[in-house]
């Protein structure tokens, strides 16, 4: 069977563009309908990469940014793997993370939080799954934060999570939140999303088997990008 | 009731004010990776015309977006793409990844990218598509990252043809997804998110 087009992404799990609640998205959503596209070759293909790509360290956030020391937090493992909405693995794909470090504090020049800069923590990483969708980073467990939406608004800790698949049209980035994290229901950007359980899908849950003894506690997050249909039956190219 | 067996996919989030720091760390301040990805989209010897394209990303209020990261994905000369379902993908311009991340000014919103002009690519129903830079835009305050195109303003008349043109129902709004040349190989594309001129966005 002949791989044909991505399933219609289903709009009813993701956070709609404009969402009082979130103040930035009000003047930053769209308010016309979304074209709608039947997808062509510009969809179904997009970027490939390779192990050339990535550097021996880039998956491990405690030593990427080795200033003489180690950084300070909690040291975990986060693994899990990359699928498409069929089950299956989406193998040799670039999985990217960005992150603040244990105090909540962002090393980018826009971020002037007082909580404290950590000279051992830059706070990206990037890797690709194998052949099975598996990856694995080792960082550190980012701390919560508060931001100007409302006065007293604050994130849940999160790890933002990039991916890319095998088409363009696959194209996701997302957060990554922890169990047991009471901010979660609190966060305005957590509550954009109008589905419960595409919010749980989003949380990374503790996995003491892939814990290493003496170093660092595991998370596991499995990330779903779009699935794409397999037919038997030729597609009506010329549409109606 | 039987259950059917799919997942469901992962819901988007915000990239969020430091989208910079997984995606572009050098623009945030750092150096972390031996290579930065997506800095050139067609590297030097990659045979076709070689155009500028700079623009800002307004707000629905008219203020340049400053923090907005945009992902472009395009065919090379002849309208080939690197990629393994692209049937034409063995004679793709060598060394040509067709991928890049461009970023805005900080403190301007301008960005500015150089790439060489695609050729046209063929649609479902066998007929062209007019060149086309497939873009994607995340920010701050993005909730889903949101997809356009580029066209050329040169290609009139295969705009006429173009099927996703085409199918854009307020004919006021292609103007949206076609750039102005500004001097030769060089070319204005302004995105507008909101309000007057909105740029037309694409269930991909
Ligand atoms: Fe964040």
């Amino acid at each position: 069977m002949k791989p044909a087009e991505f399933y219609m992404r289903d709009r009813s799990l993701h956070p709609p563009a404009h969402h009082p609640g979130y103040k930035t998205s009000v003047p930053r959503s769209p308010r016309n309908a979304l074209l709608t596209l039947q997808q062509t070759v510009s969809e179904i293909t997009g970027p490939t990469f390779g192990h050339s790509d990535i550097g021996a360290l880039d998956n491990d956030l405690t030593l990427n940014f080795n200033h003489g020391g180690l950084p300070v937090g909690e040291r975990i493992i986060l693994q899990g793997r990359v699928l498409d909405e069929n089950n299956r693995p989406v193998p040799n794909t670039l999985v990217e993370i960005w992150q603040a470090n244990a105090s909540g504090r962002y090393r980018h020049k826009k971020d002037a939080y007082l909580g404290a800069l950590d000279p051992n923590f830059g706070g990206c990483g990037r890797t690709l799954t194998d052949a099975n969708g598996h990856y694995a980073f080792r960082t550190i467990k980012p701390g919560p934060y508060p931001w100007l939406n409302y006065v007293n608004s604050w994130r849940p800790a999160h790890i933002h999570v990039s991916v890319f698949g095998t088409s363009f049209s696959q194209r996701l980035i997302t957060q990554l939140y922890f169990e047991g994290d009471p901010l979660i229901p609190k966060c305005p950007i957590v509550q954009t999303i109008p589905d419960p359980q595409a919010v749980q899908q989003l949380i990374a849950v503790l996995d003491l088997n892939s814990a290493v003894p003496m170093d660092c506690l595991a998370y596991k997050f499995d990330i779903v990008l779009r699935g794409r249909r397999s037919t038997l039956f030729e597609n009506r190219l010329e549409g109606n | 009731m039987q259950s059917l067996p799919y997942l469901r996919e992962s819901a988007s989030q915000t990239a969020g004010p430091y989208v910079h720091i997984g995606l572009a760390p050098g623009a945030a301040g750092f150096h972390t990776f031996e290579t930065e990805l997506g800095q050139t989209l067609a590297p030097a010897g990659v045979p076709g015309e070689r155009v500028t394209i700079e623009g800002q990303v307004f707000d629905g209020l008219g203020a340049p977006i400053k923090d907005v990261l945009i992902e472009v994905w395009q065919a090379d000369a002849n309208g080939i793409y690197p990629h393994p379902e692209d049937p034409r993908m063995a004679d793709c311009a060598p060394g040509f990844r067709g991928w890049g991340r461009v970023i805005s000014d900080f403190d301007t919103g301008l960005f500015k990218f150089e790439t060489i002009k695609p050729g046209p690519v063929p649609s479902r129903a066998g007929r062209m598509q007019a060149p086309h830079l497939n873009l994607w835009l995340v920010s701050r305050g993005i909730n889903i990252g949101l997809n356009t195109r580029m066209y050329f303003p040169e290609d009139a008349a295969a705009h006429a043809a173009d099927p996703v043109l085409g199918s854009i129902e307020q004919r006021a709004r292609v103007a949206t997804l076609i750039a102005t040349a500004t001097g030769p190989s060089t070319y204005r594309f302004d995105i507008r998110l909101q309000g007057d001129g909105e740029t037309v966005f694409i269930d991909v």
